[in-house]
């Protein structure tokens, strides 16, 4: 594969915004037929420089050369990249959910019937157009289905068959496979490796490092604007612990700090909770678990076990219909019945999706970070603006999240910083259980490690975490135990000293079974 | 990451004041050209004194109507609930011959009560608040018409009328009445202490601040204008009660939008309502109390502007939910909501009221005030929004309208740290 021509070359790319450089001379190669991988810490500059292959930051704004099949090309727009045969499959996908799956493939590349102003939409090759799509990418999906009923895993097989839709030589993936369950991002990346054996290249940005070694043939890190080094899988470069090296500058020892602070007594303890969806499925089935003071415990599962459904709607019924199922704390039953009630009690939950759900983007970071408990940062339900400052750098520092000041609005951070944000509100409300979905989704090797020390801190301080997470070496590496659903029920739990990925797999995929294995004996 | 030149610095600074004062700058041109246009009459202590009871009740809506835009909905019902509670207040004064001390609770707590009632239909039913309060709009025009028969009433007692064209006793020296003088004085400096303040905090903290030489630029224009409407005031009767009334409700509600939890919680609901849930407020009961204190502005400013007519009228209050909606958003509010000030709401009501005086003084027609209005309103929000595009951040200061959460801002890469 090595030798192959160049599709794509990039040389001395150079991009400034008002007061940062965002791109310092960054190089890249993609030859035909490749899987090149772009890998940096959140912040690198990999965005900014997809923005510019595609022409979202057009030519003129940046300096340095793009040449695309040996030519070098100034795009003004995106629609100039994509006659150059460049498709990108963005972080958020751009799918409108009214739409039918066949539109959607097809927008603004519609099949059509007749020329110029007179032309209408010929339904019938759109459909047997969509159809053969959607089969190359290996969606069973009805093209005349609205794209609203699709999962995310599915949806993204759309986006990638709309790309495919158009001459397409060069694809580029944005973290494609961050919100997809390990089956779908196999599926993925399979269709990538099937994509290059008819010689289409692909960028792949990702975060999971084990996917981009599983396909790569080479990989450009990027750090701090410039690009430090391209690996070569067929010169055994490419590993996990050499990409982290580039990413980050220096040896990562460990991923995982170590353990602090002693587990203490039963904290939290949750009994039989069921939860039904809004349309009445059922989503939990008699979900029991318990946290220590001090405790980190995990919850693994597949997308639809009822991880998300179970936490939100023990977090004050946020999610779906309570229908049985008792909390207690400290051996006392409490009753949360909406999401004050729960932070009264000093249960906080921080949710999966950070921009949805979890942030004020308009508003600066400090309003953010002191929502959840505004009576910290005033006297007699007057706010304190110089005291809320103060708590504020203080969180900064703590949770080392990079920004201009306490006052810029947190739209403007990268994801990890967000995270760490929206994380800090809650470390700065002192929960006692602190429950955090996903909390390193889409966040790099370095953010990571400092979130996970934080969680770490807040165990240490006597607050129960429960952790859940779809990646597995992220609960063996954080948690004390580690709870198992599928389908809904809690299938097992089992000590991190005695789980392994295959044990905790095997639970995870249990389904229709009653709980078995180590669960824990309830005590008293 | 490279410092930027000095040069780009200051513009960026330039950038970023005009952003944030541009309305309060916008509000002084208006000033300066209406007063040559009319030849100097504009700030003559009559009209001063005129332009503030002609638009009390306007910036008294301005101010719930901007707390309902921040919390993201929108009350088209305002005109119509101030019609009829204007109406009601009328009977009650007019015709039952209650006094004002008991006709005003009575007035507050039927606005209170039309505000629960809407508040209970966009919060608690989630029915979109441009619908609810459409409907109210029709539905309280009715009733208006209905308690009226059809009819005005009035005259209303002198005691109701004091509420809304009276000055306060004062004690006069040379046909000057002390009372502005001390007030303005007054004003002026706690405004100015607030401005130093702010400015000592952001030093304090390292955040970049004014440099003096414009700081001071800033008091000084501040305490002048305070004084030189005060002066005005002064000059010929006196404060109006409907003066004071303004200025404790401007004040109190700019406090608590800025200093208290519920002001915060208000923001956060208009910001983002799912976070602002799972961070523990109780977003559907902030929204419901923002529509019942906009039902009770509203049934003030239906009171005062009844005292100021003498008189309750079937077609009292049309359009001026426009004009209150057209003052939140020239004073800042964002259309998705989240962001706007209280402060911003009275610039942007002054801006409309400004131009009203001024073009009829001039003798410019209902017809031509009506287009240019309109379009000063489009070109506000217009400058507005495309300064914030080309610069991305700064605070929520008036005149700061945040782009539809989601969408990053071409340039929002900027501020990747590390980048």
């Amino acid at each position: 594969m090595s030798g192959g021509a160049a599709v794509l070359r990039m040389r001395g790319i150079r991009k400034e915004f008002p007061g940062a450089v965002a791109l310092d001379g960054v190089d890249l190669d993609v030859r035909e037929a490749e899987i090149h991988a772009l890998t940096g810490e959140n912040g690198a500059g990999k965005s900014t420089l997809v923005k510019v292959l595609s022409g979202v930051h057009p030519h003129g704004s940046y300096t340095g050369e793009v040449l695309v099949g040996g030519e070098p090309r100034r795009f003004a727009g995106t629609a100039d990249s994509e006659r150059a045969g460049i498709a990108i499959i963005h972080q958020e996908l751009a799918l409108v959910p009214q739409l039918t799956v066949a539109e959607n493939v097809f927008l603004g590349n519609e099949r059509v019937r007749g020329r110029g102003p007179l032309a209408t939409v010929d339904w019938g090759r759109t459909t047997v157009e969509a159809r053969r799509l959607l089969a190359r990418v290996g969606l069973d999906a009805d093209p005349s289905a609205p794209v609203a009923g699709l999962g995310v895993g599915h949806r993204q097989l759309v986006e990638i068959a709309k790309a495919i839709a158009k001459p397409v030589r060069l694809l580029i993936l944005d973290e494609p496979t961050s919100a997809l369950n390990e089956e779908e991002s196999d599926n993925l990346l399979r269709l990538l490796l099937e994509f290059k054996a008819r010689g289409i290249a692909s960028i792949l940005i990702s975060h999971r490092l084990n996917e981009v070694v599983r396909v790569a043939d080479r990989v450009t890190v990027l750090r701090d604007g410039r690009s430090v080094e391209t690996l070569d899988a067929a010169r055994g470069e490419v590993d996990e612990e050499r990409i982290i090296r580039g990413m980050v500058g220096r040896d990562l020892e460990n991923r995982y700090p170590p353990r602090t602070g002693e587990v203490g007594g039963v904290r939290f303890e949750v009994r039989d909770w069921t939860v039904d969806h809004p349309d009445r499925r059922r989503a939990v089935q008699g979900a029991s678990l318990t946290v220590r003071r001090g405790e980190v415990v995990g919850l693994a599962g597949l997308m639809g076990a009822g991880r998300t459904e179970f936490a939100m709607n023990l977090f004050g019924r946020c999610y779906g219909r309570y229908v049985r199922g008792t909390l207690h704390k400290d051996g006392r039953r409490v009753r949360l019945r909406d999401p004050g009630e729960a932070v009264a009690a000093g249960v906080a939950y921080v949710p999966e999706d950070r921009k949805e759900l979890g942030l004020l983007l308009d508003a600066p970071i400090r309003e953010n970070l002191t929502l959840a408990a505004l009576d910290r940062v005033g006297r007699r339900g007057v706010l304190h603006a110089a005291r809320e400052v103060v708590a504020a750098e203080e969180l900064r520092t703590r949770m080392r999240v990079k920004c201009r000041d306490v006052s810029q609005p947190v739209g403007e951070l990268s994801g990890g910083n967000q995270q760490k944000v929206v994380l800090g509100r809650w470390v700065f409300a002192r929960p006692d259980l602190l429950v955090l979905d996903e909390p390193t989704r889409g966040v790099d090797v370095g953010a990571k490690y400092e979130i996970y020390q934080v969680i770490r801190e807040l165990a240490a301080g006597g607050a129960g975490v429960l952790l859940i997470s779809s990646e597995l070496p992220e609960l063996l590496g954080m948690c004390d135990r580690i709870y198992a659903m599928c389908e809904g029920r809690v299938t097992g739990c089992l000590p991190a000293s005695r789980a392994d990925q295959e044990s905790l797999m095997r639970l995870m995929t249990r389904t229709g079974a009653a709980p078995t294995g180590e669960t824990e004996r309830r005590p008293g | 990451m490279s410092a930027p030149p000095m040069a780009a610095a200051l513009r960026t600074a330039l950038r970023g004041n005009v952003r944030r004062y541009g309305m309060v700058i916008a509000l002084a041109v208006i000033v300066v050209l209406f007063q040559i246009l009319t030849g100097g009459l504009l700030l003559r202590p009559l009209n001063v004194t005129n332009l503030l009871l002609q638009n009390s009740y306007v910036l008294i809506l301005a101010i719930g109507m901007m707390m309902v835009i921040i919390t993201g909905h929108i009350d088209l019902s305002v005109g119509s609930v101030v019609a009829f509670t204007g109406a009601a207040s009328a009977i009650m004064l007019a015709e039952w011959g209650l006094p004002l001390w008991a006709v005003l609770p009575l007035a507050l707590l039927l606005g209170a009560a039309i505000g629960a009632w809407q508040g209970f239909w966009v919060a608690y039913m989630g029915l979109p608040a441009f619908i609810v309060t459409l409907a109210g709009m029709l539905v309280f025009r009715g009733l208006t018409l209905l308690v009226l028969g059809g009819e005005s009433v009035g005259p209303l007692p002198e005691s109701a009328r004091t509420l809304a064209t009276g000055f306060l006793p004062d004690v006069q020296a040379g046909g000057v009445h002390l009372l502005p003088l001390l007030l303005g004085a007054a004003v002026s400096a706690v405004l100015v202490r607030m401005q130093y303040a702010a400015r000592a905090d952001r030093i304090r903290y390292g955040l970049p601040a004014a440099s003096p030489a414009a700081a001071w630029a800033g008091y000084i224009a501040t305490a002048a204008a305070v004084l030189a409407f005060c002066g005005a005031l002064a000059l010929h009767r006196g404060l109006p009660v409907v003066g004071l009334l303004l200025l404790v409700l401007i004040t109190g509600y700019a406090f608590v939008m800025r200093s208290t939890p519920a002001g915060r919680r208000v923001y956060a609901t208009g910001g983002n309502e799912k976070a602002a849930l799972l961070s523990g407020v109780d977003t559907r009961r902030t929204a419901f109390w923002v529509f019942v204190n906009m039902g009770v502005l509203s049934a003030l400013a239906g009171l005062v502007f009844s005292a100021r007519l003498n008189l309750a009228t079937p077609g009292a209050g049309t359009m001026f939910e426009l004009d209150a909606i057209a003052a939140a958003f020239i004073g800042g509010a964002s259309a998705s909501g989240g962001t706007g000030t209280v402060l911003g709401a009275v610039v942007g009501a002054l801006v409309m009221g400004v131009m009203n005086n001024g073009m009829s003084i001039i003798g410019l027609g209902v017809d031509w005030q009506q287009a240019i209005k309109g379009l000063v309103l489009l070109a506000a929000v217009a400058f507005d929004i495309l300064s914030k595009r080309r610069a991305p951040g700064g605070g929520r200061a008036a005149g700061d309208r945040a782009e539809p959460t989601g969408k990053v801002p071409v340039g929002g890469a900027a501020a990747d740290p590390g980048g």
